[in-house]
């Protein structure tokens, strides 16, 4: 198993040719991700720009100390995941296994954090379509922005937990030793999806939690 | 099958057999031929729903079904054709069949993936079945907001979860096919010595993967806004109709390309075989390509010219659809001029191809008319519109369907077909199509409007002729269908070459082996390098008297 022909698929050539693919693969994955997010922000902008003042009064519902904390849990997860690729690529089996479990760990506390936030605007009646109570102007408006909010915030979160799979898998992938500085495709793929599920959130956290 | 496989080496269809070596394959062929046998099926189901609406329109009282029914009609048969048809038709049949073969490969990039994205097609189209035997949709295939979120009482969301699952399939397939196309070359297989039907793929498949994910997005907002009635798109709840329609023509305007750039890739292949010519203008055809997949995404406003787009915009809109109209036209010229002078030969994939070109042509010149802003005002949602976009859509990519079929058949089944037969058929479709759609042009310029299941009298006489030609039309794609099974069993053994025709799928066995070929390719060659002045040889056509 340790032998590095054992990873190559009967129709590449090489390695070379095998990790080259899966890297392509996921950028063009991630160009698809790009543009499904992409409709989420296009309809948030247009909303934004017709109905500024709500958005504004809405987004000051929002908790922005809890928002920034997670852009920091989020990054130094990105830190983590960045680590253990370096780790994988010289042979630091430590350095790999760390890396994995802090960024995996983050993870977890984004979505406790998330979670937090999401009660709290259950229990103001904040939730579209869940007993929705705007007392201010303009309900449908002020639901509007939080429609956009739980959707965009949920389809990132959807990601988180997707990524958090992948990163447990590779976590225990690692640990039975089955990546070396020859064959650490997966490491780094898997790490490209947890970077763009982090670029998202640092869009979404100044358009919903800062800009007021 | 053959009972002599044991005597040569075997091919990928006999090298397994079983139900389970069909559903558990990783092999893009056994892949391509299982969307194969599904999108015939979609075809027939969403034909089927054509030809009630034809009888339907026979006469001018809405008297076969109820307009409810007519309504449910077609918005499924629209569904159907659209996602479950035409999106996947040429490139997740043919593709997949004949890209890797094409390009020297062993296999996709993702063989794994290859299979899943057939998967999750069979899974959309389960819930399009649920949606067909529950009581259907009656929204068109379109999901104009905010009738789809609020009035329309019929099966919405399911619907177009459908659709969003088969947008995945979609995705996945372009995903592996851009992959595919940029690593798995066989070498010296350089960027410019590629054949155009991987070009027409890959600006596909480009498509795919940008256009498909916002009308993921989209269809989950219309969805959520129905089951939960809060706002996104619905003007009472403080939504925005019309940026609904702005999302959903940003997808379903490129789809349009993505229905009819690998037709467009298979005629190239196809006009150069039996003219037995380079293709004229190489590198005009492959830039064409990816410009008509550029350009195809800064033109969905024309579409809502009469939706209350601002006058800036939809001016803007309209020049820039009269640009895609060059990169097109560039190519037809270059498939004519590459006749010129050829040794034409009229085999059944060339009476195709030069279908593809004149109705083409004619859908696409129509096409200009709508991007007119004065004369869409007449036009729009006309009969005008059906007749330009099924010659586009049957016309263009049907026709190109069937012309891939008939050419690559003898490598997919190790099979010739009846050529006597599939001319006629070709003939049939030919003749079946404009009797069915032309009459459409006028009736649309008078103002017969589509979408309803009654119409004045003095429409009959043209609606009678569209008619009769469906039926026509109906019977040629019959004859496809049958005699190809036929061929299957009792065709006469192709040889790897039957066309002799250039490109690396020729080079290899019929049907070609499970690795598809024995040793990998070395290239050296550009693409198309006919010896200009030789015909196609006799032995082929003798080949083919049954």
């Amino acid at each position: 198993m340790s032998e590095a022909r054992s990873y190559l698929e009967l129709h590449f050539r090489d390695l070379e040719q095998q990790r080259e693919t899966a890297e392509l693969g996921m950028w063009v994955f991630l160009m698809t991700e790009l543009l499904l997010f992409g409709g989420l922000f296009t309809a948030y902008t247009v909303y934004r720009s017709t109905y500024p003042q709500t958005f504004a009064l809405a987004s000051h519902e929002l908790s922005a100390p809890i928002g920034t904390i997670n852009t920091a849990v989020l990054l130094v997860s990105s830190f983590g995941v960045a680590l253990s690729v370096h780790g994988a690529q010289v042979n630091g089996r430590k350095r790999l296994l760390v890396g994995l479990a802090v960024a995996l760990l983050l993870g977890i506390v984004f979505l406790v954090l998330k979670g937090y936030e999401y009660h709290d605007h259950y229990v103001h009646h904040q939730v579209p379509g869940l007993d929705f109570a705007w007392t201010r102007p303009q309900p449908e408006q002020a639901q509007v922005f939080f429609f956009l909010y739980f959707l965009m915030t949920g389809v990132h979160a959807v990601h988180l937990i997707i990524g958090i799979a992948i990163v447990t898998v590779l976590w225990f992938q690692s640990y039975r030793r089955r990546y070396s500085p020859e064959y650490y495709t997966p490491v780094e793929v898997g790490g490209l999806y947890w970077h763009f599920v982090d670029v998202i959130w640092i869009f979404l956290y100044p358009l919903l939690y800062l800009i007021r | 099958m053959s009972v002599d496989g044991s005597e040569s080496e075997r091919d990928y269809l006999n090298v397994a057999y079983g139900v389970r070596s069909w559903l558990l394959t990783t092999d893009h062929k056994r892949i391509g031929l299982l969307y194969m046998v599904s999108l015939t099926l979609m075809f027939f189901v969403g034909g089927f729903m054509a030809v009630l609406m034809r009888l339907e329109l026979l006469t001018p009282q809405g008297d076969l079904v109820t307009s409810d029914t007519y309504n449910k009609l077609f918005t499924l048969h629209g569904v159907i054709m659209v996602w479950f048809f035409l999106i996947p038709s040429i490139p997740s049949v043919m593709g997949n069949f004949i890209l890797p073969l094409m390009i020297g490969a062993k296999d996709v990039a993702f063989p794994k993936l290859n299979l899943l994205s057939w998967y999750v097609y069979i899974v959309g189209a389960l819930f399009t079945f649920y949606v067909v035997v529950s009581g259907g949709v009656d929204t068109g295939w379109t999901f104009y907001t905010p009738f789809s979120t609020t009035a329309a009482n019929t099966h919405v969301v399911s619907t177009t979860l459908g659709i969003v699952i088969i947008g995945f399939s979609s995705i996945l397939t372009g995903l592996n096919f851009i992959v595919t196309v940029h690593k798995m070359r066989a070498p010296g297989l350089t960027w410019f010595r590629l054949p155009l039907f991987v070009w027409s793929l890959y600006a596909t498949s480009v498509i795919m993967v940008l256009a498909t994910p916002v009308l993921t997005i989209t269809l989950v907002l219309v969805a959520v806004e129905r089951a939960f009635h809060v706002g996104i798109f619905d003007p009472a709840l403080g939504g925005d109709p019309l940026l609904y329609q702005h999302f959903f023509w940003f997808y379903s305007h490129p789809a349009v390309y993505i229905m009819i750039l690998p037709g467009m890739g298979v005629v190239s292949e196809l006009i150069t075989c039996f003219s037995r010519k380079k293709i004229f203008g190489y590198n005009f055809v492959a830039f064409a390509t990816l410009g008509i997949a550029f350009f195809g995404f800064l033109v969905w406003g024309h579409h809502m010219f009469v939706s209350g787009e601002s006058i800036y915009a939809a001016m803007t809109f309209s020049f820039l659809s009269y640009l895609v109209a060059v990169p097109s036209a560039i190519k037809v010229f270059n498939w004519t001029a590459t006749l010129y002078k050829g040794s034409v030969s009229f085999e059944t994939p060339m009476l195709y191809a030069l279908g593809f070109i004149g109705l083409f042509t004619i859908g696409g010149l129509t096409g200009l008319f709508l991007a007119a802003l004065g004369l869409d005002v007449h036009v729009h949602d006309t009969y005008f519109v059906i007749a330009h976009f099924h010659y586009i859509m049957v016309g263009g990519m049907v026709m190109a369907y069937f012309g891939g079929l008939h050419y690559w058949w003898p490598k997919i089944s190790g099979r010739l077909y009846p050529e006597g037969w599939a001319k006629l058929a070709a003939l049939i479709i030919f003749i079946g199509f404009n009797l069915t759609f032309f009459p459409q042009f006028i009736l649309g310029y008078l103002g017969m409007p589509r979408r309803y299941h009654a119409y004045a009298e003095e429409f009959q006489v043209l609606n009678v002729m569209s008619t009769a030609g469906a039926s026509i039309l109906g019977v040629g794609y019959l004859l496809p269908f049958t005699y190809l099974f036929w061929s299957m069993r009792y065709g006469r053994k192709a040889s790897a070459n039957p066309w002799q025709a250039t490109g690396l799928e020729w080079t290899t066995p019929s049907p070609p082996p499970g690795h598809n070929f024995a040793v990998t390719p070395v290239v050296t060659e550009p693409p198309y390098n006919y010896p200009t002045t030789e015909a196609l040889p006799e032995p082929y056509r003798e080949a083919q008297v049954v």
